[in-house]
C-alpha cells in the first residue's frame, strides 16, 4: 500500500483530498495548503480536519466565550484559568482544586452504555493531568420525557455506564443532575464533572519544552475506535483497500484507568514529569500538536511505535483514533528508566514514541518515510474562528408574551404538591444515585440528595498536612427558562449552583461550565447561545466568581429542532472548616424553621407550569444577583458561627417541595403558616430563597445576621411530628410523601 | 507493647485499601500496605482484603487476585489460623480461595447497589465480631453489583448449624443473597467475609450516617491484644 508521504504530496499537488468527507470546509482546506506551500498528506489532514473541528477548535463559540475572560472578576484563588486541560483554583493551607465538566451527548445517544462511561473516564484524565488525584465525580443528565420509549433505552445505559465507570474507579460520585424533558428524546445530555485535588506547588501543564526529553505514549493500546471519519480519509485516499467499519464510540476500560490514576501519581511523586497531556478527542493529534505548541515548538514521532491493538491501521487512523485510558508524558531522557519502572509496577505499558526538537515542526514518519512536517500552533491553537450570524428566534417575542397568568390555578393544594413532588423532574433520584458509589475513598461528608456535594480534603492524598477544610460542589441548570430566556437562564443555573454551595455552607469561589445547545449554524441557536455566554459572564462577574474552564457542545438537535438551551453551570466552593458543614433538610424536632429571600409570582418555565398545564412561556423568575450574592455571604457566615442546624434551596417546584424534602431527609415533619396567597407561597419559582433550621435560642442571632445583610427572614413555624402541616392549606405525612417521592422513578424503569 | 499490625492488601483495582487502613489506625492499631505482588505477609497479625474491582473483574469477581503471590502465603497462613476479613471484592477472593464456602453472584437486580443497610450480628465468636452482641442490629453500607451470596443447600444448612453465618440482612435484602446473607466465618472463625463495608461506617463526619462499623476493627483489635 503506498504511503501518502511528504513528498508524495509534493509530487501529486492536484491529487484530491478527502477534507469535505472529513467535515472541513473549501476555505479551510485552502488555508491549510496554505500553511504548508503544498497540499496536505492524509496524515496532516487528518491532523488539521479534528484539530479544527468544532468540537477541538471552538470556532463557532470563541469569539463569544472571550467575555469569560474579558469580563472575570479579579480573584486571587485562580491559579490555572481556561485554555489548560482544566482550571486550578487555590483553595487554602497550600491546596487547590482542579474541576471541570464535559459534555458526552452524542456518544451516549448512539451507544448509552459506553457513551456515558468514557464520558466518565475522559473527564477523570483532563484533571489527572493537571497532576491532581481525581476524588471525585458528578453527572448532570437530561433525557427524554420519563414516558417516551428511548428514554428506557437511553437512561438505564447511561446510568449503568457512568456506575460501572465510575464505581470502578473508585472515585465517589457525590450529586448531579437528572432530568427530563421531551426536548431531549434524541438529544440526551450527560456532562460529566470531575474534582481533584493536588499540592498548589505541583500543578502540572501540557508542555513539550527541552529538546532531547523524550515523548512518552502510555496506558492502553491504539485501536479502531471512535475514529469516525479517518476511515473515510483512508479509504478515499488509498483506493486499494476496504476498510472495516469502525465503531464510532469509544469503549472503555476503567480498570487500566484505575491504574493510570495510581501510576500518574506516583510518577509525580518521583517527579519524572515534564508535561503530561491525556489523549482525548482527536487523541495522539491532539496530544502531540498541543504538547509541541506549548513547549519548545518541535517534536519528532515515530508512528511506528504506538502499540497497537489492531496492526491494520493506517497512520490516518492512528492519528485520530480516540482509543480511551491513554495519556502522553514528556520526559527528561535521564528519568526514562525511573518512569519505565513506575509503569511497569502497575502494569501500564509505555512507549517512547518520539523527542522533542527546536525545530519548530511536528514532523512524523512512517517506515522511514516523513508523512508529516508542520508547524504544530497551526494546528493546535490558528484555527478559523467563525462570527456565526445570530438573531432572536421568530417566536422568542410570541413565547415571552404566552404567560402563564392565563393558566388555572388548582383548587386543592395538597393534590398538587403530591403531583409536582411524584412528577419525574421533582421525585426522588435514588433509583439512579443509588447505582453510584459515594462512599469509597471515605472523604464524603455531603452526597446525593445533598443540595451540593461536600468532601474533606486534609486526607485525600497521603502523606500531606492536615487542613480543617473542605470543598462543596454543585452542578445546575434549567433548560426551561433558558428557552425563555437565554441570558437571564444563564444566571439563574449560575444562582442555583452558587447557592446550592453556599447552604451547605462553603462559600462559592469559582466556576465551570458545560454549554449544550443546538446547531450554530442556525443563527436563532446562535443567538441563545450567544446570549446565554454574555449572561453567564456577567452574573460571574457580579457574583465574583471566574470560570476556570469548561466546554462547548452543539449540534444537540434532531433534524431542524434543537434542544432547549442547556447551560450547565458547576460550582465549586471552600469550607473552611468542614466540621461545621449544614446538612440538607430538618435534622432534628423542635427548631426554628425560616424562609430567606423575597416571593413574587412567578411561574413561567416552571415546574407547576410543565407537569400541571404541559406550558412553557412567559419570562423565567427574575434573577437578582445582588440578592444571591447577599443570601451566600448569610448562609456562610451562619454556618461558620454554627447557627445552623439545616438548610435548604429552593429552586424548582419552590416552598412546597422545599418543605417536603426537607421533611423527608431525616423523616422529621413540620408545621409552618404562610404570611401570604398559598398558592404563590408555595409553588412560585423565585430566586434567592432558601430555607433554614436554627435551634430557638440562636435564631435572634440569625435573624440580626439576615438584617445585617438585608436578607429578608421570614420565620414560618417549627419541625416535628410525622406530618407536613401548612397551617389551614394541607396536611400530608411524612410517609406519604416519601412513596410518592420514591416511587416515581420505580415506576417507570424498573 | 508495640501495636497491633493488621496488614491491607492491594490489588491492582484495589479501591477501599486507604479507607480500610484509616480504619485500622482509628481504633489504634498499626495498618501494614501489603502488596499483590509479594511474597510477603510482612509479620501481620491479621489481614484486611479490601473492596474494589482487582484485575478489573473481568472475569469472575476475585479469580485473577486468588492466584496472586501473596495470596499463595496468605492461604495457607489464613488455614494456620490467621485473622482475615474481606470485604466485597476481599470477600468475592475469599469465597474463589477456598477460605469461605459458596460463591458471590449478580444482585438479583441486576444493578449496583449502593445504600445504608441494616443488618443483624448473629455471630460474634469470630476475629472480627467479638466485640458485638449476638443479635445487635447495626446499620453499614453496600455497595456492590456481585454481592448475591449463593451456596449449595447442604453447604446453607452446614452454615446455619455451625453458626458461621456473622451478618444477616434485616429490612431488605440489597441483592437477592440465600437466607439474607450479608457475611460468614470459616469453622475456626478467624477468616470472615462481609459484603458490607464496615470501614465505610467509622467517622461521624464522612461516610454512611453511623459509626458501627468500627466493632470489626475494636474486635480485632481486642482479639490481638488478649491473644
Amino acid at each position: 500500500m503506498t504511503t501518502d508521504s511528504v513528498k508524495r504530496a509534493e509530487s501529486t499537488p492536484d491529487e484530491p483530498m478527502p477534507f469535505a468527507e472529513l467535515g472541513m470546509k473549501q476555505d479551510e482546506y485552502d488555508r491549510v495548503k496554505e500553511i504548508l506551500g503544498r497540499r496536505p498528506t492524509g496524515s496532516e489532514l487528518a491532523i488539521y480536519s479534528v484539530m479544527w473541528s468544532e468540537h477541538c477548535s471552538y470556532k463557532s463559540s470563541k469569539v463569544h466565550l472571550r467575555q469569560f475572560a474579558t469580563k472575570a472578576p479579579h480573584s486571587d484563588a485562580l491559579l490555572v484559568g481556561m485554555g489548560e486541560n482544566a482550571g486550578v483554583v487555590d483553595i487554602g493551607d497550600g491546596w487547590a482544586a482542579t474541576f471541570k465538566i464535559e459534555s458526552h451527548n452524542h456518544p451516549s445517544y448512539v451507544e448509552p452504555h459506553q457513551g456515558a462511561a468514557t464520558g466518565v473516564g475522559g473527564i477523570v484524565r483532563d484533571i489527572m493531568s493537571m497532576g491532581a488525584r481525581p476524588i471525585a465525580v458528578m453527572d448532570a443528565l437530561r433525557f427524554g420525557g420519563a414516558h417516551q420509549d428511548d428514554t428506557r433505552r437511553v437512561l438505564p445505559g447511561v446510568v449503568e455506564g457512568i456506575s460501572h465507570y465510575g464505581n470502578c474507579l473508585g472515585l465517589p460520585n457525590i450529586g448531579g443532575e437528572v432530568a427530563f424533558d421531551e426536548c431531549y428524546i434524541g438529544n440526551p445530555l450527560v456532562n460529566a464533572l470531575c474534582v481533584g485535588l493536588l499540592r498548589k506547588d505541583q500543578i502540572k501543564l501540557a508542555t513539550a519544552p527541552g529538546p532531547g526529553n523524550k515523548v512518552v505514549l502510555f496506558g492502553a493500546s491504539t485501536g479502531p475506535d471512535g475514529i469516525g471519519g479517518a476511515s473515510v480519509l483512508a479509504s478515499a485516499t488509498f483506493e486499494d483497500e476496504s476498510q472495516a467499519k469502525r465503531p464510532a464510540v469509544q469503549v472503555g476500560d476503567p480498570f487500566m484507568e484505575k491504574l493510570l490514576i495510581e501510576c500518574c501519581l506516583e510518577l509525580y511523586a518521583a517527579d519524572v514529569v515534564v508535561g503530561i497531556q491525556d489523549l482525548g478527542a482527536a487523541g495522539v493529534s491532539c496530544a502531540t500538536t498541543e504538547l509541541a505548541a506549548k513547549g519548545t515548538g518541535g517534536m519528532a514521532v515515530d508512528l511506528n511505535l504506538v502499540p497497537l491493538r489492531d496492526p491494520s491501521l493506517r497512520p490516518e487512523e492512528i492519528l485520530m483514533s480516540e482509543s480511551q485510558e491513554r495519556m502522553m508524558a514528556v520526559v527528561r531522557p535521564s528519568d526514562i528508566p525511573a518512569f519505565m519502572a513506575i509503569c511497569e509496577k502497575w502494569d501500564v505499558p509505555a512507549t517512547v514514541i518520539g523527542e522533542v526538537t527546536d525545530t519548530g515542526r511536528l514532523v512524523m514518519t512512517w517506515h522511514g518515510e516523513t508523512i508529516v512536517d508542520i508547524p504544530p500552533g497551526t494546528a493546535a491553537d490558528e484555527g478559523p474562528v467563525y462570527e456565526r450570524p445570530f438573531h432572536e428566534p421568530a417566536g422568542q417575542a410570541a413565547l415571552n408574551a404566552d404567560t402563564p397568568d392565563t393558566l388555572a390555578r388548582p383548587a386543592d393544594l395538597r393534590a398538587t404538591l403530591l403531583q409536582l413532588l411524584g412528577s419525574p423532574n421533582l421525585a426522588s433520584k435514588a433509583w439512579v444515585t443509588d447505582q453510584y458509589d459515594r462512599y469509597v475513598r471515605s472523604n464524603t461528608v455531603l452526597a446525593q440528595p445533598a443540595d451540593a456535594g461536600m468532601l474533606r480534603i486534609s486526607e485525600a492524598i497521603a502523606g500531606a498536612e492536615p487542613t480543617t477544610r473542605g470543598i462543596a460542589l454543585s452542578t445546575d441548570g434549567n433548560g426551561r427558562y433558558a428557552k425563555l430566556d437565554p441570558y437571564a437562564g444563564a444566571q439563574l443555573a449560575l444562582a442555583e449552583a452558587y447557592r446550592n454551595v453556599a447552604v451547605t455552607g462553603a462559600k462559592p469561589l469559582a466556576v465551570t461550565n458545560c454549554l449544550n445547545f443546538g446547531s450554530p449554524e442556525d443563527p436563532e441557536v446562535m443567538w441563545q447561545f450567544a446570549e446565554a455566554v454574555r449572561g453567564l459572564a456577567d452574573a460571574c462577574r457580579t457574583l465574583g466568581v471566574p470560570v476556570t474552564g469548561g466546554n462547548v457542545s452543539f449540534y444537540n438537535q434532531t433534524g431542524s429542532t434543537a434542544i432547549h438551551p442547556t447551560p450547565v453551570v458547576g460550582v465549586l466552593g471552600v469550607i473552611d472548616d468542614v466540621a461545621k458543614r449544614v446538612p440538607t433538610g430538618f435534622v432534628a424536632e423542635g427548631l426554628r424553621v425560616a424562609l430567606l429571600g423575597d416571593t413574587a409570582a412567578e411561574f413561567g418555565g416552571s415546574e407547576w407550569a410543565h407537569v400541571a398545564h404541559g406550558h412553557l412561556g412567559g419570562l423565567p423568575p427574575e434573577a437578582d444577583l445582588e440578592a444571591e450574592r447577599a443570601l451566600g455571604a448569610v448562609l456562610v457566615e451562619a454556618a461558620a458561627r454554627g447557627l445552623l442546624e439545616g438548610s435548604h434551596d429552593l429552586s424548582d417546584g419552590g416552598l412546597a417541595i422545599a418543605l417536603a424534602e426537607s421533611c423527608l431527609a431525616r423523616g422529621i415533619g413540620a408545621t409552618v403558616a404562610l404570611s401570604g396567597e398559598p398558592f404563590t407561597d408555595l409553588f412560585s419559582e423565585s430566586a434567592g430563597r432558601a430555607l433554614v433550621v436554627v435551634r430557638p435560642e440562636a435564631f435572634d442571632e440569625f435573624a440580626a445576621l439576615c438584617a445585617e445583610h438585608e436578607v429578608p427572614c421570614y420565620g414560618l413555624g417549627v419541625t416535628g411530628g410525622e406530618s407536613l402541616v401548612v397551617q389551614d392549606v394541607l396536611e400530608v405525612p411524612v410517609s406519604e410523601l416519601r412513596d410518592t417521592h420514591s416511587g416515581a422513578l420505580p415506576a417507570v424503569f424498573g | 507493647m508495640s501495636a497491633a499490625r493488621v496488614g491491607v492488601v492491594t490489588f491492582p483495582g484495589t479501591l477501599d485499601d486507604q479507607d480500610a487502613a484509616r480504619a485500622v489506625r482509628l481504633v489504634g492499631a498499626e495498618a501494614v500496605p501489603l502488596w499483590h505482588g509479594d511474597h510477603d505477609l510482612k509479620g501481620v497479625d491479621a489481614v484486611f482484603l479490601p473492596g474494589g474491582f482487582s484485575y478489573g473483574d473481568y472475569l469472575r469477581c476475585g479469580a485473577i487476585s486468588r492466584f496472586a503471590p501473596l495470596m499463595e502465603e496468605l492461604i495457607p497462613a489464613a488455614r494456620a489460623g490467621l485473622p482475615v476479613l474481606g470485604t466485597c471484592n476481599g470477600f468475592q477472593i475469599l469465597c474463589e480461595a477456598h477460605l469461605l464456602p459458596g460463591a458471590l453472584t449478580r444482585n438479583a437486580s441486576l444493578h449496583y447497589v449502593c445504600r445504608d443497610q441494616r443488618v443483624r450480628i448473629e455471630s460474634t465468636a469470630t476475629a472480627w465480631t467479638n466485640a458485638f452482641a449476638e443479635g445487635q442490629e447495626i446499620t453499614l453500607p453496600v455497595k456492590h453489583g456481585e454481592g448475591r451470596y449463593v451456596a449449595s443447600a447442604e453447604t446453607l444448612a452446614a452454615l446455619e448449624a455451625g453458626g458461621q453465618v456473622v451478618v444477616r440482612y434485616v429490612g431488605g435484602n440489597p441483592n437477592g443473597a440465600m437466607n439474607d446473607i450479608a457475611g460468614i466465618r470459616n469453622e475456626a472463625g478467624n477468616v470472615v467475609g462481609l459484603m458490607p463495608h464496615p470501614e465505610h461506617a467509622v467517622e461521624e463526619l464522612v461516610g454512611a450516617p453511623s459509626t458501627d462499623g468500627l466493632g470489626f476493627f475494636t474486635s480485632i483489635l481486642k482479639k490481638l491484644v488478649n491473644a
